[in-house]
């Protein structure tokens, strides 16, 4: 039987669309309640009720949202570039559910346990950014030209301050698979030791990374309407969406991944599966995303790059000599990696 | 595109080696793009719709295009009677109406040569100050909304909501009002008003407190506030700047104060004034006055004595529905002011107030009939409009959004 998935090429093609799906069900699902939990937050902040109508406590409200997308009709304005226009929608979501592939949900359980682990990570998220430049692109809209333009420059900046974070923890580490950062935590999780200013920046710079409030410039309501997406209608919107919010649950994991342990259990509370601490702890990092959308006004879109280029990238960059200086001093840099 | 450097400007000969060197270092003017910001647009406040020209997110010129909400209102009062003609007033500035009402009543009153009795003088500073505040969380709330703040505007919503509950419980409906009367207000407060505002008055200080500490110091905040916009004292008298904004800019000028009207002479307040006259100060102003007009309101509730709120002349105020069924007088002159309505002596006059936005004037001519000859309104957001464009050349796209939201337009009084 272990010979079939590990040799027969069927077995090996099963296996893979197994565990893709184990993956991406719980991730969609998660993210279809990470809206409702988003509203239901909000309005709890707010002073309103939220979604209560559509079954118990509302809780239908992501199908009855998704029926309803699915039904309408996907508009493609007349200046647009047909196929690119409704390529950008497709590249944003799949890229999105592309990195899960290397988060792991417990002890060696990820789909793809790859020594490279991080080095993929930043590749995808890399790529993230081509969906948003072709959607403002060949909408042919200016709001969506300026948002995508926005959106472009904001990605790119946060990503090195991201990337800095990244290469910190490598450090302390010595390896790039993420299984072996959150072993790495079974003692103490890194944003309880010296790694606390990397998670501060982390968690600002994931804002920014998803384009979220309060850095939600490429969409900003109020200035460009909803930006790079303005003239996205129906599904090709909800793809969009979709790819926000599974973006955000995966910054959210990474945030778990590498500073707050990952699926270890906290108190020593080891007999409830990693699975659950890991959700909990996105659970955690998702409720500080609204927390900080219900609070804050927006940044202005330079103040946000002087942010980034200015205090972020510095700071990082000074965190990642300081971290290193004093592994080295203390001797305990992470040899086994070199 | 301009070549700067043609053979012919620099007075050489053309040589091809040159050429090749001019081409190389071409000037290339690249022009700035207009784009269309409103009418339909989440932060336009109704209908603005501004042409911005900009350079990248550099707004270079900014175009205010109004009459999206034109509806006639001036030419309208011309052919209806003076009674007929105080809902218009609601619909101008439909965001604060009670003033608005208050404006046209005081010059037809005037007119009239009549004064109103004097617990509908303190009616109508209550509700001017109810008014008040109610365009002022309005304002503020979708203020902080377009500059990105979620949360204050649905609180605000709620406290409004409070407020429009004492608007209904007066006149009988939530928004306009149609309560303000020449000679008086319709009808007497009911029974129990002045304790709920009493009550409420209490609460309310506790939900400024609130926005306050949300806002006014926290940095995001300032950075899209201050020095943003910023009108000096000169630039805001120029372009007619009156009210909170003028004040942000360091102008202590107050209808309420320099002409009094209603029973604004017999409370104590204080007007607040800002210096610097940029976003940020025109937030602070507002929210200054809030407080300031909850100390209006619990000094009228204080003050107020029972007796009579409409004039106590047939010939403008109507009769008790009562008489009506006994008096045939009373009959009469219930249908002759409801058809024809009061004759006002001809003459004119230019009444203003300060309405939540500022100065709102009424410049109104009578020529003896019961219809107004010629009303001519003189809104309050016209003239902070067409400082947009002063306002926001050379900031950015999201600051012309903060600018439009400190200045606190309502679209049914810039266009009328």
């Amino acid at each position: 039987m272990r010979d079939f998935f590990t040799n027969n090429v069927l077995g090996i093609l099963l296996l893979t669309i197994a565990e893709t799906l184990a993956i991406l069900v719980p991730v969609l699902i998660g993210m279809a309640y990470s809206t409702f939990f988003e509203r239901k937050a909000l309005a709890a902040f707010q002073l309103r009720r939220g979604p209560n109508v559509v079954g118990p406590f509302g809780l239908w409200q992501p199908f009855a949202d998704a029926v309803k997308v699915f039904t309408k009709e996907t508009i493609v304005p007349a200046g647009a570039s047909r196929s690119l226009f409704l390529l950008a929608p497709m590249l944003t979501f799949v890229l999105a559910c592309l990195a899960w592939a290397v988060i792991p949900v417990n002890d060696n359980w990820a789909a793809a346990n790859i020594n490279v682990g991080i080095l993929y990570l930043f590749a995808i998220s890399s790529l993230g950014v081509y969906g948003i430049i072709i959607a403002g692109w060949a909408s042919n809209s200016k709001y969506a030209f300026l948002g995508a333009m926005r959106s472009a420059a904001q990605m790119v900046s946060y990503e090195v301050s991201i990337g800095f974070v990244l290469v910190t923890v490598m450090l302390c580490v010595g390896s790039l698979n993420l299984n072996d950062v959150v072993r790495a935590q079974s003692h103490h999780w890194f944003a309880f030791t010296l790694l606390f200013p990397m998670f501060v920046v982390f968690l600002i710079s994931m804002l920014a990374e998803t384009n979220r409030a309060p850095f939600d410039l490429p969409e900003g309501e109020s200035e460009l309407v909803a930006g790079f997406f303005v003239e996205y209608s129906a599904m090709s919107f909800a793809l969009f969406f979709l790819g926000e919010y599974t973006n955000m649950i995966m910054m959210s994991a990474l945030g778990s991944v590498l500073f707050l342990g990952g699926w270890q259990a906290p108190f020593g509370l080891t007999f409830i599966p990693g699975v659950f601490w890991l959700a909990a702890k996105i659970c955690v990092l998702m409720f500080f995303f609204f927390w900080v959308r219900a609070t804050f006004p927006r940044f202005r879109y330079d103040q946000l790059m002087r942010l980034g280029w200015k205090v972020f990238l510095p700071l990082s960059l000074l965190w990642l000599v300081l971290t290193a200086g004093y592994l080295e001093l203390t001797g305990t840099l992470p040899m086994e990696a070199l | 595109m301009t070549d700067l450097l043609e053979p012919g400007l620099l007075g050489q000969t053309a040589v091809p080696a040159d050429q090749a060197v001019a081409s190389a270092t071409k000037t290339i003017q690249i022009d700035s793009h207009a784009m269309n910001f409103g009418p339909q647009h989440p932060a336009a406040h109704g209908v603005l719709r501004l042409v911005l020209e900009m350079d990248g997110e550099v707004v270079e010129r900014a175009d205010p295009h109004v009459g999206l909400l034109h509806r006639g209102t001036e030419k309208l009062i011309e052919s209806r009677t003076y009674i007929q003609n105080v809902p218009y007033f609601d619909r101008l500035d439909y965001v604060s109406p009670m003033c608005m009402e208050h404006a046209f009543v005081l010059a037809t009153e005037k007119l009239l040569s009549i004064t109103a009795p004097e617990r509908a003088l303190w009616i109508r500073t209550m509700f001017d100050e109810i008014t008040r505040i109610l365009n002022h969380l309005l304002n503020l709330t979708s203020y902080a909304l377009d500059v990105g703040a979620l949360s204050p505007s649905l609180w605000g919503y709620e406290e409004r909501e409070k407020l429009m509950e004492f608007y209904e419980a007066a006149s009988g409906a939530r928004l306009h009002a149609n309560y303000y009367r020449p000679g008086g207000v319709k009808s007497d407060l009911p029974v129990g008003l002045t304790d709920r505002i009493w009550a409420w008055s209490e609460a309310f200080p506790k939900f400024v407190d609130d926005l306050w500490d949300l806002l006014t110091s926290n940095r995001i905040w300032k950075q899209r506030t201050v020095d943003i916009g910023v009108m000096s004292a000169e630039q805001a008298l120029a372009w007619g700047f009156t009210g909170p904004n003028l004040r942000a800019s360091g102008v202590p000028w107050d209808l309420r104060r320099a002409q009094p009207y209603a029973k604004y002479d017999q409370v104590e307040f204080d007007i607040p004034v800002a210096r610097n006259g940029d976003c940020y100060d025109r937030y602070l102003v507002r929210m200054v006055e809030m407080r300031e007009s909850v100390k209006i309101i619990r000094q009228c509730v204080e003050r107020m004595k029972p007796g009579p709120v409409k004039i106590d002349d047939r010939k403008f105020t109507p009769p008790r529905r009562e008489e009506m069924k006994r008096s045939m007088e009373a009959l009469i002159h219930h249908f002759k002011l409801y058809t024809e309505g009061f004759h006002v002596p001809s003459g004119a006059t230019y009444t203003a107030i300060e309405s939540p936005k500022g100065e709102f004037g009424v410049y109104l001519v009578s020529d003896g009939t019961n219809k107004p000859y010629r009303c001519k309104i003189r809104p309050t957001g016209f003239s902070h409009l067409q400082a947009v464009e002063v306002m926001s050349k050379g900031h950015m796209l999201a600051d012309t959004v903060a600018i439009i939201g400190s200045i606190d337009l309502v679209f049914g009084e810039v266009d009328r």
